[in-house]
C-alpha cells in the first residue's frame, strides 16, 4: 500500500521543506518514503515541485503519473496537476493565490486561504504549514503530530525561534479542514 | 546506525568519508554537486585532502597521482565531465591502480540536460578510454544501495586494483530517502607493496602506463585480464523480483529498475506472471543469469532509460532463444511505472514480431505515444 503526494507551487513558498517534513515524520513513523524533487535550473519565483511517496513496503518509482494527494501553491501548478489526481483522490488548493475553480468533482478537494491564516499567525510564509496541517487531515497517512516531532528535530537553527508559529499554523490548517468536515455533514 | 533521510549525493559522499577516503578531487556539475559540496567541508574537517580542480582533467590526474600512494582516493562528476575524465581513466587502468569514481548520469549526448538518463551505459561499461581494459561498475536503485556500492567500490579497487565506478543517475544523486550510513573506518595504515611513497631504503619503484615494448604491453594487457577474468568468477550481483514461476522477465538496473519493479508488482497483482531481474554489476554483466532465465521465459522486456544500450547484452546472452523487446525514454525523461506496465501487458497477450530489431518497433510505438 502507497500513498503518492505532490506538492508544488513557486519557489520560496517553502514547497521542498514541507516535502521534506512530510518525509521526515513518515521515516520516523517507521514507513517507507521516497523524496524527489524537480531539480532544473529553478530559482525563487521559478516553480518547484516535489513528490512524496509514503509506503509499508519496498517502494519502486520515486515518481509517479497519477498521485493519490495533490497541494498546488499556484495556477500553473493547478492546471497541471488536477487533472492528474486519482479519482477519489485529494487536491488541496491555496485559494489566497488563486481564483481559479475546482473541476473535479470525483475528488475530496479542499479551497483553503492559507496565506490569510498564515498572516494571521504572523508570517504568509507559513503558508506551507497551514497546507500541510490540511492535507494530513484530509488524507491521514501520517499523524500530526509527527509532523510536529519532526518539525521540532528538523527545522534549520535560523527559523527555531518560529517554531511555535510553525505548530500553530499546522493546528490551524488541521482545525480548517475539520471545520469543512463538519459543515459538510450539516450540510 | 539510525536511519537518516539522506540525499543520494551527499549519502555517497559520507559512505566514501566512512570506508576512508583521503583524498577527493572534482570539479562541480549538476546533477551531482551536492556530492562534491559535502566534501569540500567534511574532508578538510576530517584533515584529509578536498581539491576542487580547475577542470575535469586535472581532477582525473590529480586522482592518478594520488592513487600512485596507495591511499584511498576517488573523484565524482556527470557525463560530460566524465567524458573529459576518459584519457586519464585509461592511464590509470594502464598503471592497474584502484580509484573509485561516481558518475551521476544525465541526459545527453553533448551538453544534454541535467535530467536523470542513462545514456552513458555503453561509454562506462563497454568502453570510455582507449586500450583493454575494463571498470568494474555498480548501478545502485536506492539511496541505501548507493551507500552500500560506494562502500563496496573502494573494497573492489583495491582487491582487484581496478577502476570501479557506481554509475547513478540524476534521480538517485537528488532523492531522499531513508537510509544507514556504515560506521566510520579508520584511515587505513599499511599500504601495498606497489605504492610509492618515498625510496628510502629501498629499490625505486615505477608506475607507468607507459611499455615501449610491445612484448611487455602484452603482458600487462595479459595481467590485466586475468584479474577481470576473476572478477567474472567472483563480483557479479543481481537482484532478483518475483522470478521463481515467471514466464516473462523484464531487465532494468538503476532508477529504471525501480520504476520496472513498480510495474511488475502491479503486473503481477493483475495475475500476470512476470518477474524482474535487475542487475547491480553491469560490468561484470550477469549473462550466466539471463541465459538461465531464457530457458524459463517466453519474453525479455528491457526497460531503460537510454536507446537500448543494455539492450544488446540482454540479447548477447538470451541468443535468440525467445523474444527480447525494448521500451526506453530518452534525453533525461524517466518513464513512469504505467508505461512499462502497458509494455508488460502488451507482451504478454499480444504476439510479438520475431526477426526485426526490437528498437525499430519501440521506436514506433514511443513516436505515438508521445506525439
Amino acid at each position: 500500500m502507497q500513498t503518492e503526494i505532490i506538492l508544488s507551487g513557486f519557489g520560496g513558498q517553502g514547497i521542498m521543506f514541507a516535502g521534506q517534513l512530510l518525509a521526515y515524520a513518515a521515516m520516523d513513523s517507521g514507513l517507507e518514503v521516497t523524496w524527489m524533487p524537480s531539480y532544473g535550473p529553478e530559482m525563487r519565483g521559478g516553480t518547484a515541485n516535489c513528490t512524496i511517496i509514503i509506503a509499508d513496503e519496498e517502494i519502486g518509482s520515486p515518481t509517479v503519473l497519477k498521485p493519490k494527494a495533490v497541494m498546488v501553491f499556484n495556477i500553473p501548478s493547478m492546471i497541471r496537476y488536477e487533472p492528474l489526481v486519482v479519482s477519489g483522490g485529494v487536491l488541496i488548493v491555496n485559494s489566497s493565490l488563486m481564483d481559479r475553480e475546482i473541476t473535479r468533482n470525483e475528488i475530496k478537494s479542499l479551497k483553503i486561504p492559507a496565506n490569510e491564516i498564515a498572516e494571521s499567525i504572523g508570517s504568509k510564509r507559513l503558508a506551507n504549514m497551514v497546507m500541510l496541517g490540511a492535507l494530513i487531515t484530509k488524507l491521514p497517512v501520517i499523524p500530526i503530530e509527527s509532523l510536529e516531532q519532526a518539525l521540532d528535530d528538523h527545522i534549520p537553527d535560523r527559523h527555531r525561534h518560529l517554531l511555535d508559529s510553525n505548530f500553530q499554523a499546522l493546528r490551524e490548517g488541521s482545525v480548517f479542514e475539520e471545520l469543512k468536515l463538519i459543515e459538510e455533514t450539516d450540510n | 546506525m539510525p536511519r537518516e533521510l539522506l540525499k543520494g549525493n551527499v549519502a555517497m559522499a559520507e559512505a566514501a568519508v566512512r570506508a576512508g577516503v583521503e583524498a577527493y578531487f572534482g570539479y562541480p556539475i549538476t546533477p551531482q554537486t551536492e556530492l562534491l559540496e559535502w566534501m569540500s567541508h567534511r574532508l578538510p574537517e576530517l584533515g584529509r585532502v578536498f581539491l576542487q580542480a580547475e577542470s575535469e582533467v586535472a581532477a582525473i590526474n590529480m586522482v592518478y597521482g594520488a592513487a600512485c600512494t596507495g591511499v584511498r582516493v576517488m573523484s565524482s562528476s556527470s557525463s560530460p565531465g566524465v567524458s573529459l575524465m576518459m584519457e586519464g581513466i585509461s592511464y590509470i587502468a594502464g598503471t592497474e591502480l584502484p580509484v573509485v569514481l561516481i558518475d551521476v548520469v544525465r541526459g545527453g549526448p553533448g551538453l544534454g540536460n541535467i535530467a536523470p538518463s542513462q545514456g552513458d551505459y555503453n561509454q562506462i561499461v563497454h568502453g570510455g578510454g582507449h586500450g583493454d581494459y575494463h571498470s568494474i561498475v555498480l548501478a545502485p536503485s536506492s539511496v541505501q544501495e548507493a551507500i552500500d556500492l560506494t562502500v563496496l567500490a573502494f573494497d573492489l579497487a583495491e582487491k582487484y586494483q581496478a577502476i570501479v565506478v557506481v554509475m547513478a543517475d540524476g534521480n538517485i544523486g537528488q532523492m531522499m530517502e531513508p537510509a544507514e550510513l556504515p560506521p566510520m573506518l579508520p584511515i587505513k595504515s599499511e599500504y601495498p607493496e606497489w605504492a610509492v611513497r618515498g625510496a628510502k631504503g629501498r629499490d625505486h619503484r615505477i608506475l607507468t602506463s607507459i611499455y615501449m615494448n610491445p612484448e611487455d604491453e602484452e603482458k600487462t594487457n595479459l595481467r590485466i585480464l586475468e584479474r577481470w577474468n576473476k572478477i567474472e568468477e567472483n563480483e557479479i550481483r543481481y537482484r532478483e523480483y518475483f522470478l521463481d514461476d515467471a514466464e516473462f522477465v523484464v531487465i532494468g538496473y538503476g532508477t529504471a529498475g525501480r520504476v520496472a519493479f513498480s510495474a511488475v508488482r502491479s503486473a503481477r497483482a493483475e495475475g500476470i506472471p512476470v518477474g524482474l531481474l535487475r542487475p547491480i554489476t553491469l560490468n561484470p554483466y550477469p549473462f550466466a543469469k539471463v541465459a538461465e532465465l531464457a530457458n524459463q521465459a517466453h519474453a525479455f522486456l528491457v526497460v531503460e532509460m537510454n536507446t537500448g544500450q543494455m539492450l544488446q547484452d540482454v540479447q548477447l546472452a538470451v541468443a535468440g532463444k525467445v523474444p527480447v523487446e525494448f521500451y526506453g525514454r530518452l534525453g533525461g525523461v524517466v518513464p513512469y511505472p504505467d508505461e512499462v506496465l502497458n509494455e508488460i501487458r502488451r507482451i504478454s497477450h499480444e504476439p510479438i514480431a520475431v526477426g526485426v530489431d526490437p528498437r525499430r518497433n519501440w521506436m514506433q510505438r514511443l513516436k505515438t505515444e508521445i506525439s
